[in-house]
């Protein structure tokens, strides 16, 4: 546990450090004028307008129901799922608009992983879970899938508590173990996008620390947007932060600047534990 | 006033009691357990009335000795006893019985006494206050026959034919009983011979006359009978008749093997016959048999039961057919139910839009499941039969008509049939299952890049594949009991052949089949020896509980092994 704290101490120095230099990273995703209507009375987003740096982490925050995990969707296009959804605006990921009538879905998934609330490994082995994403694709070569499946459970740090039993159900798994799993099995198919819709909420601190850590070692080539109700996490993990309130963007600011000075009234009082 | 008040109290004094007793949810318990008891008795209780009725059939009993008097007269009767009841003596007075006891009741027996030939009928009610002395002699002999029922009797001589007769009176009983099970043995090996040459080489070549005419009526159809194709046909039906007349004179001969070999016995009333030995199926001494020797005999009757065609407008010999023909028949329909089921099953759930046509479309699937059985035999024989299987003789066996191939029940009619009938407890069953599967998963195989079909093959359908199973299990289970839509579509009392046999296509699927449910109905309610067909009536209902739950418990255990592989995500 101590050495865990430390850790966390020395990560968020690293990560004030890194930040700081206002590096002006490229810009990976852009929203302009996004609105989202689940059906004809409800709107669940309102003129979204918002850049998202490549290769930082973005955290989305605001209270329950502000439609940070919409936004999130919107992202990998999870909202077309749902019966009735509708959207305006453009979201732009690498100046292509993924909204466009010619976008393959699946392709643009392949582009965007996703990490969800719960742990959803499929039933089958470790090592199937990790090769999901390739199979699909249409890679069956036994050489290429050891490599891949090893080099996603070791990015994921999970690499060496399952290392002797990869055919084993993934189900077998603690729920930590099995939310690395489903990382690994997202990076497996080298997305440049990763969302992560509150990954450690339904973890134990433990394992809440691993995500974390985690999250700091794969932005060094992911490009990381996490919805999270913890703004302690918030802070820990972040660059750049959202904050949202009834389905508008408040502020969007560098982690830093949010948390420490905010520029909106709303965004203090939410910080400061005020409401939410 | 006084009185009140005690009443009062007592009231008060029981109430918190009983009320309390109430609130514990003690009584609730109790009914639980009540009803659960109620209903594995009742389980229980028929399965061992099934049992005890059916399996007791092939106990070889011992076999009674008795001297009857009444009105002066006495003979002498030999046979089993099936069954003991005690009736009101002013029930059989009224009947014209004169009796010598006074009490109220009577002891009255069913004795089997067999030699139908003989003595007309096998069964017999006797009131027990005419028996005199009741006796087991040992060397009293049991004879099962392919006619007649069974023959009780003392063994006198036995005739081989060309060698000198072996009497008891001159060789002694020992060595006459073991010559005589010699012989029985020699001529059930010819018997299995001929059976085999009958069913097998004259089967096959009959197969091939009957294919040779259908190529000819086909050639003549489309105008292509000329002489050379004649010549062809004909040269290759002389050969097959060659070859059926080189069997049949086979036959011959080993049928003029046996048919001269006898057996001479003493009747209980002193005649003495001679029988052919060609009839026997197998002679035993019940009264000189032990424990183990009996057991034995029970076994290989039971077996014979099982793997045996039936005999006798099937009163006797075994329940094979029908039993092969429900298996084949259940296994058939799962064939075609399951994918059918999955596959409306997916569209309903995965793919329709959840609005009023998939509301109704599922209220309709789930209504069918209460349409009475018959109703589909009637749908099944209209639609399947006389429709789609004339259509299908038009087209594809014109050769063959008038006679019809399809255009009359079979066995793919009666499994179609039985397939739609379970359909929507498959449907039900495939949606529940699919419904049950967490959204999370199907969106973790979406966000890799999955597309919904690729999903819906490497997630979804794997996750489902126990309810699956639950609902192959109900259609199993309802389909192997279902006998009133059968009766219309395929199902017969006696089927010379098997519908899997080793004559191309092999899986005759146009052939009528025997089923364990009908036999059951017509050996109780069509037989013309009721006394003698009612213990092989509780054997087959027993045979055919045993089979459905064979059947279930297989299914049962692989849904299990897939539930265990892909047990949902709940934690």
């Amino acid at each position: 546990m101590q050495t865990h704290a430390l850790d966390i101490q020395a990560l968020k120095r690293d990560q004030t450090r890194s930040a700081s230099p206002a590096a002006p990273a490229a810009t990976s995703l852009r929203m302009e004028n996004l609105n989202l209507f689940y059906n004809q009375r409800s709107q669940a987003l309102f003129d979204i307008n918002l850049e998202i740096p490549r290769q930082r982490v973005t955290a989305f925050i605001g209270p329950s129901g502000c439609g940070k995990s919409s936004l999130l969707r919107c992202i990998n296009r999870m909202n077309d799922l749902v019966d009735g959804c509708r959207i305006e605006g453009r979201l732009l990921l690498d100046d292509e608009d993924i909204y466009d009538r010619r976008v393959d879905v699946a392709a643009l998934r392949r582009r965007v992983g996703m990490v969800f609330q719960k742990p959803n490994p499929f039933p089958k082995s470790i090592y199937e879970n990790v090769a999901y994403g390739l199979r699909i694709q249409g890679i069956n070569k036994k050489r290429v899938l050891d490599e891949v499946v090893e080099r996603s459970l070791r990015a994921a740090a999970l690499w060496d508590e399952v290392k002797d039993r990869l055919h084993e159900s993934a189900l077998s798994l603690s729920g930590g173990q099995q939310q690395r799993l489903v990382i690994a099995r997202t990076i497996a198919v080298e997305p440049e996008v990763l969302l992560l819709d509150e990954p450690a909420s339904a973890l134990d601190p433990i394992s809440t620390l691993k995500i974390e850590e985690l999250i700091y070692e794969l932005k060094a080539r992911y490009t990381i947007v996490i919805v999270t109700h913890n703004m302690q996490q918030a802070a820990r993990v972040s660059d750049m932060t959202a904050f949202m309130y009834m389905g508008k963007l408040i502020e969007y600011d560098d982690t830093d600047t949010l948390f420490t000075n905010p520029e909106q009234k709303q965004t203090e009082d939410y910080i400061t534990g005020r409401y939410g | 006033m006084n009185k009140m008040i005690d009443e009062q109290e007592l009231h008060n004094d029981q109430a918190p009691g009983v009320k309390a007793w109430l609130r514990s949810g003690d009584p609730l318990i109790w009914l639980n357990g009540a009803a659960v008891s109620v209903c594995v008795i009742a389980v229980v209780g028929l399965l061992l009335l099934l049992a005890v009725r059916g399996l007791s059939h092939f106990w070889p009993a011992d076999v009674l000795a008795v001297t009857v008097s009444y009105q002066g007269q006495s003979r002498e009767l030999l046979g089993e006893v099936v069954e003991e009841v005690e009736v009101s003596g002013g029930q059989l007075r009224e009947a014209g019985f004169e009796l010598q006891g006074s009490g109220p009741f009577f002891q009255r027996t069913l004795l089997k006494q067999g030699n139908r030939d003989f003595l007309g009928t096998d069964f017999t009610w006797l009131i027990d206050e005419q028996f005199g002395a009741r006796r087991f002699p040992a060397d009293l002999l049991v004879v099962e026959r392919l006619d007649w029922g069974n023959f009780y009797g003392y063994l006198r001589g036995v005739n081989r034919l060309g060698e000198a007769p072996i009497t008891v009176a001159e060789q002694g009983e020992a060595t006459t009983l073991a010559a005589l099970q010699t012989l029985i043995a020699d001529t059930v090996a010819v018997r299995e011979e001929i059976d085999h040459i009958e069913q097998g080489a004259i089967g096959t070549i009959n197969y091939d006359l009957e294919r040779l005419r259908l190529r000819e009526r086909g050639l003549e159809l489309e105008g292509r009978l000329d002489a050379l194709a004649q010549a062809e046909l004909a040269s290759e039906r002389a050969e097959l008749e060659l070859r059926f007349r080189e069997l049949q004179d086979q036959l011959y001969v080993l049928y003029d093997s046996i048919k001269d070999h006898s057996y001479s016995a003493e009747l209980a009333d002193g005649r003495v016959v001679t029988l052919p030995i060609a009839k026997v199926v197998r002679a035993y001494q019940p009264n000189a048999m032990n424990v183990p020797a009996k057991m034995s005999m029970y076994g290989k009757r039971l077996w014979e039961f099982l793997s045996q065609p039936p005999r006798e407008a099937n009163t006797e010999g075994g329940i094979f057919p029908a039993m092969f023909g429900t298996v084949l028949m259940v296994i058939l329909m799962s064939i075609i139910v399951t994918p059918f089921g999955v596959v409306a099953a997916v569209y309903l759930r995965e793919y329709a839009s959840q609005g009023f046509v998939t509301r109704t479309i599922r209220v309709a699937v789930n209504n069918l499941a209460g349409v009475p059985s018959i109703v589909y035999g009637v749908f099944g024989l209209g639609f399947f039969v006389y429709f789609v299987g004339g259509e299908l003789d038009q087209l594809f066996f014109p050769a063959s008509l008038p006679r019809p191939t399809f255009g009359t029940p079979g066995l793919m009619w009666a499994s179609l049939t039985l397939a739609l009938l379970t359909l929507p407890v498959v449907i039900v069953a495939t949606e529940e299952g699919l419904a049950r599967i967490p959204s999370t998963v199907r969106e973790g195989s979406l966000a890799l890049g999955a597309t919904r079909a690729e999903t819906l093959w490497r997630v979804v359908l794997p996750m489902a594949s126990p309810a699956m199973m639950t609902g192959l299990i109900l259609a199993v289970a309802r389909a192997a009991g279902e006998v009133a839509p059968l009766m219309l579509v395929g199902v017969v009392k006696l089927a010379p052949t098997l519908p899997l046999d080793a004559n191309y296509p092999y899986l005759h699927l146009d052939q009528k089949f025997m089923h364990l449910g009908f036999h059951i109905y017509d050996v109780g309610f069509q037989s013309p020896n009721v006394e003698a067909a009612r213990p092989l009536v509780y054997a087959t209902a027993f045979l055919l509980v045993v089979i459905i739950a064979l059947l279930n418990l297989t299914a049962v255990s692989l849904r299990n092994r897939l539930r265990e592989r892909y047990k949902s995500l709940e934690h």
